[in-house]
This record gives C-alpha cells, sequence and structure tokens, in this order.
C-alpha cells in the first residue's frame, strides 16, 4: 500500500517522462531509452545509429546525388581508348533508388524508436512496470512472430518486384534508349514526358501503341470467352445422361492442360507451319487451299486464338463438371415436365448458376492473358512484321512489343514509358478485382 | 416428330459423334509430337504423319544426348524448378499463415500490396532486374534467375496460402495456445500438417511454373551452357526450315512425359486449388 502511494506521487511529480524521452530520442537514437533506465535497449538503439552515420550518410548522400544528376562526367575517349571511364548513369540511378529506400527505411526505424521512448515514458508517468530487456526482447519475439514469417517474403518482393517496379517507372521519364544515350559511352538524363509525347503525338508511334494495344485487348477478351464457352460446352456435353465413362472422356480432355505450355504452343507453331506444316497438308489432302496460318495478319491471329483455346478449355471443363454436379437433378426433371426443351433448360437452369461461379474467374484470366506474353511470343515472336508499326509485329501484344523494345532494340525508355501505361491499366483492373474480394472486406 | 426412340438414338450418335472429335482434337499434337519424335526423315518437310511402325527411327533420341546440351538443359532445368519450388514454397507458406492468423500493423495495407503486386509481371521490370542481377554478378547465374522466379510467384502462393488458413478455425489454435504450445509448435504440429493439400498445390505450381518459363530465362541466362530446356527446345525449332523438327519432338517428350504424369498424379489438388484460389483472389 505505501509503495503504491509513493509511486503515485512520483509519477506526479514527473509528469513530462514521455515527452522528455522521445525528445532525446529525437535528438540521438537511444538517449529516450537511457532517460528511461533501459540501458541496453538504449545502447542497441545507438549503436544502430552510429552504424548509420558511420557507413551510411556517405552513400546515402552520394545515392541522392546521382539519382538528382544522373551523371556528370562523360566517358572520355581519344582515338578510340577509354581515358576517362565517366559516370554510368543507369547504375547511379539503381543505387540512388536503393539508397532511397534505405533512407526510407532508416527514417521509420527512427520513428519507431522515438515511439518506444515516449510509450515507455508514458508508462513510467503512470508509474507502471517497465520491461527489462530480456523481457522486452522475449515480448517482440511474441508479438514479431507475424513480422517474423512475413519477412522473407516481404524482402524479395520489395527487392525484386517492388524495386524494379518502381526503377521502370523512374526510366520512363529518361531518354535511355539505343543508340545515343546508352551508358556507358554516354549519360542519360532526366527528360520529363518526353517519352509519353512521343508515344502519344508522333504518328509512328501513335500508330503502333494505339495498334497494339487495340489487338492486346481483342486478343484477352476474346481468348477468355472463347476458352469459357469451349469450356462450358464440353462439360455440358459431358453430363449427358447418355454419356458413359464420363472419367474416360474427361481425362482424355484434360492432357492439353497436362503436356507443357512451351512444348504445346511449340507444336501448334510447327503444326501451323504455312509450307510444311500438317495441318495444311490436312486441308490439301481434302482438296482445300492451304492457308498462310502464320505469314498473313488476320490468320496468324486466328492461329494465336485457335491454340489458346486448345491449351485453355480444359481448366474450364474441370470447373464447370464440378459446378454441374452441385446443381440438383430435381430442377431439371421438374423443367422437363413443365414441358422445357434442352435448350431453355441451359438457358434457364444450367447458365445463370455455372455464371455465378465463372465471372470472378474470368477477370482473373482476362488480366492473366492480358500479360500473356510468353504465348504469344513462343508462338509467333509476334510476328508478322508489320512494316507501319515501330517495332511490333501484327500479333504483338503490348507486353511483348515492352519486350522486343527492351531486349532486341535498346529503345528502353519508350519501352518503360509503355509499361507505365500497362501500370495503369492493370492497376485498374487490381482496383475492379479489390472491389469484389471478400477477403478484404470485415474480416481481416 | 421423330418417335422418342429414334430421337435418343439420334441425341447419343449426336454427343458421342461430339465427343469422339474432341477427342481427336485433344490427342492429335500430343500424337504428333510423338510421332515426329520416331520420324524416318528428320526435318518437319520430310516427316510423315503415319509412318509404319517398322519405319521408326529412335536415333533422334540419341542425336539430342549426342549432338545437343539436352542433358545439360535439363539438369538446369530441374535444379531451377526444385529451388524454385523450396523458396518460394516456404515463403509462401509462412507469410500466408502469418496474414490469415495473426493481427498485426499493417496487415491490411501488406495485403493490399500482395494482391496489387501478383498482377503486373515479373517481366515489366526486366531493366532493373537485369542491372541489378549485373551489379550484383547474378546474371547470367541460375541462382539470379532463382530469386528472380521465386519473388515473382512468392505473391500468388501467399494469397493462396492465406484463403486456405482463412478456412481453418481459430479456436484450434487458441485451444493448442491454452495446452501451453508455443508458436513455433502450433505452426509445425497443428497447422502445417491441416494445410498438406494447399502446400501440395503450391508446390506443384511452383515446379512447374519454373520449368515451363521461357521469357525471363531468356532475359538472364545467356549462355548456352545455362540454358533451361525451354529456350534449348526454342532455339531447335525457331528457324523457318525447322530442320531439327524431330530431335525437338524427341526433347518435347522426354520433359512432357514426367511433367504429364505428375499432373495426373496431383489433378485433384490441382483443379482445387485454382478454384479455391481465383475464386478468393
Amino acid at each position: 500500500m505505501m509503495s503504491n502511494e509513493f509511486e503515485t506521487k512520483a509519477s506526479h511529480k514527473d509528469k513530462s517522462h514521455s515527452k522528455i524521452a522521445a525528445l532525446l530520442s529525437v535528438l540521438f537514437m537511444g538517449l529516450g531509452q537511457i532517460y528511461n533506465k533501459q540501458y541496453w535497449k538504449g545502447i542497441t538503439w545507438a549503436i544502430f545509429e552510429l552504424i548509420v552515420i558511420i557507413f551510411f550518410i556517405k552513400p546515402i548522400a552520394n545515392g541522392l546525388h546521382g539519382l538528382i544528376t544522373l551523371g556528370e562526367t562523360p566517358q572520355v575517349r581519344q582515338r578510340g581508348r577509354i581515358i576517362d571511364q565517366g559516370d554510368h548513369s543507369i547504375l547511379l540511378m539503381a543505387e540512388g533508388l536503393m539508397m532511397v529506400i534505405v533512407l526510407v527505411a532508416v527514417i521509420g526505424i527512427y520513428y519507431l524508436s522515438v515511439r518506444d521512448a515516449y510509450l515507455v515514458g508514458k508508462l513510467r508517468e503512470q508509474g507502471q512496470k517497465i520491461l527489462s530487456f530480456k523481457e522486452s526482447v522475449r515480448n517482440a519475439w511474441d508479438n514479431g512472430y507475424a513480422y517474423i514469417l512475413i519477412t522473407p517474403t516481404a524482402i524479395s518482393m520489395l527487392l525484386l518486384t517492388v524495386f524494379p517496379l518502381t526503377f521502370t517507372a523512374l526510366i520512363a521519364f529518361t531518354n535511355f534508349s539505343s543508340p545515343n544515350y546508352l551508358p556507358p559511352r554516354a549519360l542519360v538524363d532526366w527528360v520529363g514526358i518526353e517519352q509519353f509525347v512521343r508515344l502519344f503525338t508522333m504518328e509512328s508511334w501513335r500508330g503502333t501503341f494505339l495498334g497494339v494495344f487495340s489487338w492486346t485487348i481483342i486478343w484477352a477478351v476474346l481468348s477468355t470467352l472463347l476458352v469459357v464457352f469451349a469450356g462450358l460446352f464440353v462439360a455440358v456435353v459431358l453430363s449427358q445422361k447418355v454419356v458413359k465413362y464420363t472419367k474416360f472422356w474427361r481425362n482424355i480432355y484434360i492432357i492439353p492442360w497436362a503436356v507443357p505450355g512451351f512444348v504445346s504452343i511449340l507444336i501448334f507453331r510447327n503444326m501451323y507451319n504455312g509450307q510444311f506444316g500438317v495441318i495444311n497438308e490436312m486441308l490439301q489432302s481434302i482438296g482445300l487451299n492451304p492457308v498462310p496460318w502464320l505469314s498473313d495478319p488476320m490468320w496468324a491471329k486466328v492461329a494465336v486464338l485457335l491454340t489458346n483455346l486448345w491449351l485453355g478449355f480444359p481448366f474450364w471443363m474441370a470447373l464447370f463438371t464440378a459446378v454441374l454436379t452441385t446443381i440438383s437433378k430435381e430442377l431439371y426433371e421438374a423443367a422437363e415436365v413443365d414441358g422445357a426443351t434442352i435448350v431453355q433448360q441451359f438457358r434457364k437452369i444450367t447458365f445463370p448458376i455455372v455464371m455465378v461461379a465463372a465471372v470472378p474467374l474470368m477477370v482473373f484470366t482476362f488480366a492473366f492473358n492480358f500479360n500473356q506474353l510468353t504465348f504469344i511470343y513462343l508462338m509467333t515472336e509476334g510476328g508478322p512484321a508489320n512494316a507501319n508499326y515501330n517495332y511490333a509485329g501484327h500479333t504483338d501484344i503490348l507486353l511483348s512489343w515492352i519486350f522486343k523494345m527492351t531486349l532486341d532494340n535498346g529503345q528502353y525508355a519508350i519501352a518503360s514509358a509503355v509499361a507505365l501505361v500497362v501500370f495503369l491499366i492493370i492497376a485498374g483492373f487490381a482496383y475492379f478485382n479489390l472491389r469484389n474480394t471478400k477477403a478484404l472486406k470485415g474480416d481481416v | 416428330m421423330f418417335n422418342p426412340k429414334v430421337k435418343r438414338v439420334l441425341n447419343s450418335i449426336i454427343v458421342y459423334g461430339i465427343l469422339i472429335l474432341l477427342a481427336i482434337i485433344c490427342l492429335f499434337p500430343v500424337y504428333f509430337i510423338f510421332i515426329g519424335s520416331v520420324n524416318p526423315g528428320s526435318s518437319l518437310h520430310s516427316s510423315q504423319i503415319f509412318p509404319s511402325p517398322a519405319d521408326w527411327n529412335w536415333g533422334h533420341y540419341r542425336a539430342l544426348f549426342e549432338k545437343h546440351d539436352y542433358v545439360t538443359w535439363y539438369k538446369n532445368t530441374m535444379f531451377i524448378a526444385v529451388s524454385n519450388m523450396a523458396i518460394s514454397t516456404v515463403f509462401g507458406v509462412l507469410s500466408g499463415y502469418a496474414f490469415s492468423k495473426f493481427k498485426f500493423k499493417g496487415k491490411k495495407q501488406g495485403l493490399m500490396a500482395i494482391i496489387i503486386l501478383q498482377m503486373f509481371p515479373t517481366i515489366m521490370g526486366m531493366i532493373a532486374i537485369y542491372t541489378l542481377l549485373g551489379s550484383f554478378g547474378l546474371l547470367d547465374t541460375h541462382l539470379g534467375y532463382i530469386l528472380v522466379l521465386a519473388a515473382g510467384s512468392v505473391a500468388f502462393n501467399t494469397w493462396i496460402v492465406k484463403g486456405f488458413f482463412d478456412g481453418i478455425p481459430n479456436s484450434l489454435m487458441e485451444a493448442a495456445r491454452i495446452d501451453g504450445a508455443s508458436n513455433t509448435d502450433i505452426f509445425l504440429k497443428v497447422m502445417l500438417p491441416l494445410a498438406m493439400p494447399i502446400i501440395t498445390f503450391i508446390a506443384f505450381n511452383s515446379f512447374v511454373a519454373a520449368s515451363m518459363d521461357f521469357i525471363m530465362a531468356e532475359v538472364i541466362l545467356r549462355s548456352s551452357s545455362n540454358w533451361t530446356l525451354a529456350q534449348g527446345l526454342f532455339t531447335l525449332v525457331s528457324g523457318q526450315a525447322n530442320n531439327n523438327f524431330t530431335v525437338f519432338a524427341a526433347g518435347a517428350v522426354l520433359i512432357s512425359l514426367p511433367l504429364m504424369a505428375l499432373f495426373f498424379i496431383f489433378q485433384r489438388y490441382i483443379v482445387e486449388g485454382m478454384t479455391a484460389g481465383a475464386e478468393k483472389g
């Protein structure tokens, strides 16, 4: 009883523990904790700040400088020999961006240390017990369990997803491109929105962008709809009462899904071959003219869509077969008694039910196909060539165009500008998806 | 109108006609690749659709091993696929579990970031990845490639695993905690065994995705001794003349057989996982 009274008194006297501790921590990490008599904790924080000051201040300053200027000394050559290496703008940019991330992390940790000092100070004001160093380590382990679990994922995504995407966005605002602005031979500069202006106002770029963009949309919509309806069709046929050995048939139809994707795409590429392809051989043997599958723009698009249909329908068939088994037989029997035809039964009973299951997945598939560059590249490499397009062929989608501009033609800046436009489209999609996501409503 | 019996027969003729036609369409490319691999000729031009079994020529399989780096590509692919499977499954299970069963600051933002990031293909950041790997000396190495692949699939895996654990009642965890089990005990002894189906799914998925990737491999792995199967087989058939078609076919058969076997073994998990994951996303 006595001690309790005493502590209450004490706490009244030192009312501003929290503020003093927080201020001290702002001054130098760890001071606040030492003031709070958490010596070990304070020393740990202080050592952290010392490490940052000694080892990181200079790289951070250099990094920021490099990010802003993108290099100042161009490479000097005389008679073909390099005399001065000069600055490598893109490496400077990467280092600068890294240092921005480090800086943000340090500021975040700084904030945490100040907050910690403030909170512990608050506890002292209220006269509560302060955890010892050992206890707070154990506490951190318990509370931080979730953080420890997500750390590997967070780091790998930060480094190999967030960092590259940010980097791409930055490059869109430079002139990084072949042949004149390629480091280390030449410096790269910030040029603001010049690439976007080129993309949307220069005739050849705008034409390419609009052409490739509209084919991307057509491709994504048609490829999604085709596989969904083909899958539904097969599932409905399989569910007919006359069909025996359903499982046997289903296993056959699932084979296109089981064959490794790149293998089947390359097989089709050969089967469609205009001169020697087996498909044209068959057409000729039944007296039809050979079709210039991969060399004619229109037929190439048809070929791409048909191949995707072959590859994609089994998943939907499997999905719809599962959904169909959940529809009660009585519904159909009742409909039959009422004299409904098979078509009517399908339209009024089957279709509405399966679509409920299919729509979220269709959105997902659409987004996937929008980015389906592996497929396009392996199948046609974007070809046949289009003379009116800059670095793109008739079947190129936005992503394969970006890929070609980057890997084959060194048009990094404008490729990044296109990528940024794709970002916005996908972000719109992500938003649409999020609105419909159960997991983010309520119970998170 | 027809009488019911004729109608039923007609109905089954139509249905079976469709089924058989579909089966031919599904099986023909598979047959074509097999018959290509044992064709007497060597190019697409000279290959026959129905050579008699007596003329079957298994020499293309030998050519794979003797004239091309097939074994190297195969080993590379398997090493990459298994490593990617291990890394992205472990990371995905850990973070998916954390996002489902713990309350912590920044959880909502983290989930949001994961949903959005999983929609961006890794390839969009290829210039940065190229520069980044280059400055760490990881360009044209398997380690660099595996890290990029794993980072690309970890968001999807996290999301799927989270969805699965959301369906497991928290009371199970609380009961174990009352019995004095630690966080790690609960995770390893209670939760992981329950999650085996979904872990199988994402492991299979990560394995297959890595063994089939082409684009990222093309960016990172430049020298032919580091190539994956997708790259190697692509170079065998990408020319106009397709002179190596039959060798390509043999190579394709040898990679397709094991992957197809895996697919049929894990079929149940795959269909369930795909639909569950996508519905929640």
